[in-house]
């Protein structure tokens, strides 16, 4: 910085510990409920420093019943759905706004703005909005309980396919023209040359489309009815509700580190791609 | 090899024409520079014969084969773009083999052939190397080498030194016209860089507008330009222009000075004549006087005006010369160094 | 839009787009076009017969008090989370941007609440501030707070704001040092040298200079407060006590899949999808002058 003001310095340092405290603390205080034992977590005041019971809760909660008194999928098969949910809607918004993107850029045919344009209606229709006519439509279709359903309706995206468009357009006009004259079609020309060059835009969006898909909660609450079909992040849900009959806070808060842990690693390890995704994806 | 044909080219945008009417026949092997002014139409006409442009109408035969509507890759060229167009997360090597495995050229073929091309090129050594990880002159290289592996029927070049500094410019110019010589390709060359096009040309089109000014030999250009157009950009530093009144083969300025000229044309027009082609006569029709000196070392230029007028002239002397600033000369030029042109600015002879 | 060459046209870029297309029609356009529809219907009592009625439902809304309460409610709610989240990441920000040893760690430190989900963020504040047990409900005890939000309105609306706020702290935090680093250093320095301390100058060189990023800040919190944090309400308070948090993406669930009342539930949907566009518009309005900072 400009001036050596040391005092100030410490003080600066001393508000972003401060401030990472406030932001962390909700996170540390449920790594603390899912070290102790159940026993612990019903007496007042809750304790601020882990236990012991880490792993036995981890063991309980992965593959145990559950929460006595509710009945429900193990947590071991809630993380697959919720992975392949995640997963599935990162792919699939990632290979259909390629495709769109590709079309829109790189050919010349009619309705091709037509086309652009119903895509971007899709921003101004999010989810929540339409909730109920989109359950009719999927409940019609049969794609209740699936993970179809879970995931067909969420894919299409405005924003994926725009960003896809906007990095195409910076591909200098030549790369196409050479590959012409080196003989490749249209398909060989997006997987040789354009797949590759937009390889770490694809890696960036993967990431907050990982997230993204991770965190549904709405969409699968309605869509899933069957508990073998359960996502993680939606049991916390039951599991609160149960809590007021039976508290087992050890449980659910090991539940809770188990559904925020991947998305956390993700961020975290991937901090750059991460933070490169989220400001491109919102321009 | 081929000889590659244009008839009655022309193409349009909407109802905008960019080139007229382009005719030329180009000879087997022969190298062929177009030339003209940014947005004169020649990159468009390059693009055309590549196949990246569609031909409004006319005709383009590459051999005997018309080839109008045949896709880039069918109609056997090659083309070097002028920011090269190298694929970034290719090696030098899959750089020059791409063409090659898309027309399913089986391996130990591509490898040989990579590797005699980055023979000539000098590039061996770089093969496994990134586009990134090369400077300038080397990616230069590796872009002619993508062409070169190819053994295609043409080699287009699309302003290809642009980017490259002085020095390298110099040299690579060498470099690309004793290999097109060696390999005996007929090549269509486009530059807006009237020394790179004079030095590396067997013909030079000089297109201006759209419109075809000139096609011929360098010499042929130099010595008899057939419009004040190519008159003024064919040569360095450009022909100086007078107008004047012709009667009886005399030509006489507005100063009243008179030069002869072998024509039998009359009447109002302009006069060229090249700075290199004045050398001082005291007596000479054309006085100047000197407003700047520039010395370059192998000859001086003399900057100035026409006595007692506005219009500026430029003369150039052989060697270093010492002439004080606001004397007067006189300079004088030969008959057959004296080009006139009509009102229209066409030759006339 | 186009490249200035293009492939040679085929039936290629029709079956390009139609995955995207299909989902499009399928999921977007004709459920958005049977809200529409729906919400210009009356279902009777039974479910038995149903009446075209034009704007009836709208009008029923409109005269419907809580539903008036509940957009009043929507607005303070997303002020609140806006102001909030967006304070506290401008000033951690403007410290972090001093700091040059350790920004990077701090940003670390500070980024994960993004990736918490909605209705897990609402689980743990609920966990911490839990009357009977909670951590945060039993400090307040002793400055004489006695917390409950099952019976509370104003301390459950509270809770619901600092869950929403603390997810998004992190998401604000990183476009705001974007936007501080992004500002030239020679900017600041000349403020310096003019004699300008570092107070004045986040005053009144950094924060006008970040304006951009503020008022699309704005826009995407305003965004997100409206419609993705139902999960938080579903998990702390399930819209309660007495519709206290009963914000408008939760009301429309609420009315639908609960109440069962079709039309309403409908013209609810409607009356969302216009603010979105609205807000889309907005901020698409704005993206072109975001590029400058």
């Amino acid at each position: 910085m400009i001036e050596q003001r040391p005092l100030l310095t410490a003080m600066s340092h001393i508000i972003m510990v401060l401030g990472v405290i406030l932001v962390a603390f909700p996170i540390w205080i449920t790594f603390v409920a899912a070290t102790h034992d159940d026993i612990r977590m019903v007496q007042a005041p809750l304790p601020l420093l882990p236990g012991e019971h880490f792993f036995e809760n981890l063991d309980k909660t992965l593959f145990g019943v559950g929460l006595s008194g509710t009945e429900s999928a193990p947590v071991w098969l809630m993380l697959l759905n919720s992975l392949a949910m995640a997963l599935m809607i990162a792919f699939g918004k990632i290979a259909i706004s390629l495709l769109s993107a590709f079309a829109i850029v790189y050919f010349k045919f009619p309705f091709r703005m037509g086309f652009f344009w119903m895509i971007f209606i899709t921003l101004m229709l999010p989810v929540e909005v339409r909730i109920l006519p989109t359950f009719e439509v999927v409940a019609s279709l049969g794609m209740l309980n699936s993970y179809w359903g879970l995931t067909v309706p969420l894919i299409a995206s405005a924003t994926a396919t725009f960003m896809f468009r906007q990095v195409f357009l910076t591909v200098p006009d030549e790369m196409l023209e050479s590959a012409r004259i080196d003989g490749a079609g249209p398909m060989r020309f997006f997987f040789d040359i354009l797949l590759p060059l937009s390889r770490t835009n694809i890696a960036a969006l993967f990431v907050i489309l990982f997230i993204y898909g991770w965190n549904q909660y709405l969409w699968p609450l309605l869509v899933t009815t069957e508990t073998d079909m359960t996502t993680i992040v939606m049991s916390i849900k039951q599991m609160l509700e149960a809590a007021e009959q039976s508290p087992q806070w050890n449980i659910i808060m090991m539940t809770a580190l188990l559904a925020m842990l991947p998305p956390i690693v993700v961020v975290i390890g991937m901090q750059k791609l991460f933070v490169q995704g989220l400001t491109e994806t919102d321009k | 090899m081929a000889t590659i044909t244009l008839t009655d080219l022309v193409k349009s945008y909407d109802d905008t024409q960019v080139l007229h009417h382009v005719e030329g026949a180009f000879e087997d092997g022969e190298f062929i520079v177009i030339v003209g002014p940014s947005g004169c139409g020649k990159s468009t006409l390059l693009r055309m014969v590549a196949g990246l442009e569609s031909v409004t109408s006319g005709e383009i035969r590459i051999g005997d084969r018309v080839v109008n509507d045949l896709e880039p890759a069918d109609r056997d060229i090659a083309m070097v773009f002028q920011n090269y167009a190298l694929y970034p997360h290719m090696s030098v090597f899959d750089n020059m083999a791409y063409g090659l495995k898309i027309r399913r050229i089986p391996k130990d073929e591509i490898r040989k052939r990579v590797e005699d091309a980055a023979d000539i090129l000098e590039i061996r050594d770089y093969l496994q190397r990134r586009p990134r990880q090369l400077s300038g002159g080397q990616r230069q290289r590796v872009a002619m080498g993508r062409a070169i592996v190819r053994d295609p029927q043409v080699f287009l070049f699309d302003e290809p030194l642009s980017n490259l500094d002085a020095k390298l410019r110099v040299q690579m110019r060498l470099e690309i016209r004793k290999l097109q010589k060696r390999l005996g390709v007929t090549s269509i060359y486009v530059t807006h860089d009237q020394v790179e096009a004079m030095t590396l040309g067997d013909r030079l089109m000089v297109l201006n507008g759209g419109y075809v000014e000139q096609f011929g030999a360098p010499t042929e250009l130099y010595e008899r330009p057939a419009s004040i157009f190519v008159a003024g950009f064919i040569g360095s530093p450009s022909m100086n222009f007078f107008e004047v009144t012709v009667a009886e083969g005399v030509a006489t300025l507005p100063s009243g000075a008179k030069m002869s000229s072998s024509t039998t044309y009359s009447g109002k027009a302009t006069l060229g004549v090249r700075p290199e082609h004045m050398s001082p006569a005291p007596d000479g029709p054309l006085k100047i006087e000197v407003g700047m000196l520039e010395q370059l070392g192998a000859n001086t230029l003399v900057h100035g005006v026409l006595e007692g007028r506005s219009e500026e002239i430029v003369a150039s002397l052989p060697g270093l010369e010492h002439i004080n600033v606001r004397t007067t000369l006189g300079f004088d030029a030969p008959s057959e160094s004296i080009h006139l042109f009509d009102e229209t600015g066409v030759r006339i002879d | 839009m186009l490249k200035r060459v293009h492939f040679p046209s085929s039936p290629l870029p029709y079956l390009l787009v139609a995955p995207q297309i299909a989902i499009t029609l399928v999921f977007f356009i004709w459920p958005a076009s049977q809200a529409m529809y729906q919400s210009f219907l009356i279902e009777d009592a039974f479910g038995l017969s149903t009446e075209f009625v034009w704007f009836e439902n709208y009008e029923l809304l409109m005269e419907d008090k809580q539903y008036l309460d509940s957009f009043g409610r929507t607005i303070f709610f997303s002020a609140a989370v806006a102001f909030l989240s967006m304070s506290l990441a401008l000033v951690l920000a403007g410290f972090a941007d001093r700091v040059i040893r350790g920004a990077m760690v701090y940003r670390t430190l500070l980024i994960w609440p993004y990736a918490v989900a909605p209705v897990l963020a609402g689980a743990l504040w609920v966990f911490m501030f839990n009357p009977t047990l909670g951590i945060i409900s039993y400090a307040l005890e002793f400055v004489g707070v006695n917390w409950n939000h099952y019976l509370n309105g104003e301390q459950a609306m509270a809770l619901v704001i600092f869950a929403a706020a603390w997810k998004q702290i992190a998401y604000n935090f990183l476009f705001y040092l974007a936007a501080m680093q992004s500002i030239p250093r020679s900017v600041i320095e000349a403020a310096a040298i003019d004699g300008a301390g570092p107070m004045r100058r986040f005053i009144t060189i950094v924060f006008p200079l970040i304006a951009p990023t503020t008022f699309f800040l704005l826009v995407i919190n305003a965004v997100y407060a409206f419609f993705d944090t139902f999960g938080i309400v579903h998990a702390v308070t399930q819209g309660g006590p007495a519709n206290a948090t009963t914000i408008l993406v939760y009301k429309v669930y609420n009315d639908g899949f609960v109440g069962l009342d079709l039309g309403g539930s409908a013209a609810q949907s409607v009356i969302l999808m216009a603010l979105v566009i609205g807000m889309t518009v907005v901020q698409f309005r704005f993206v072109e002058r975001k590029v400058q900072y």
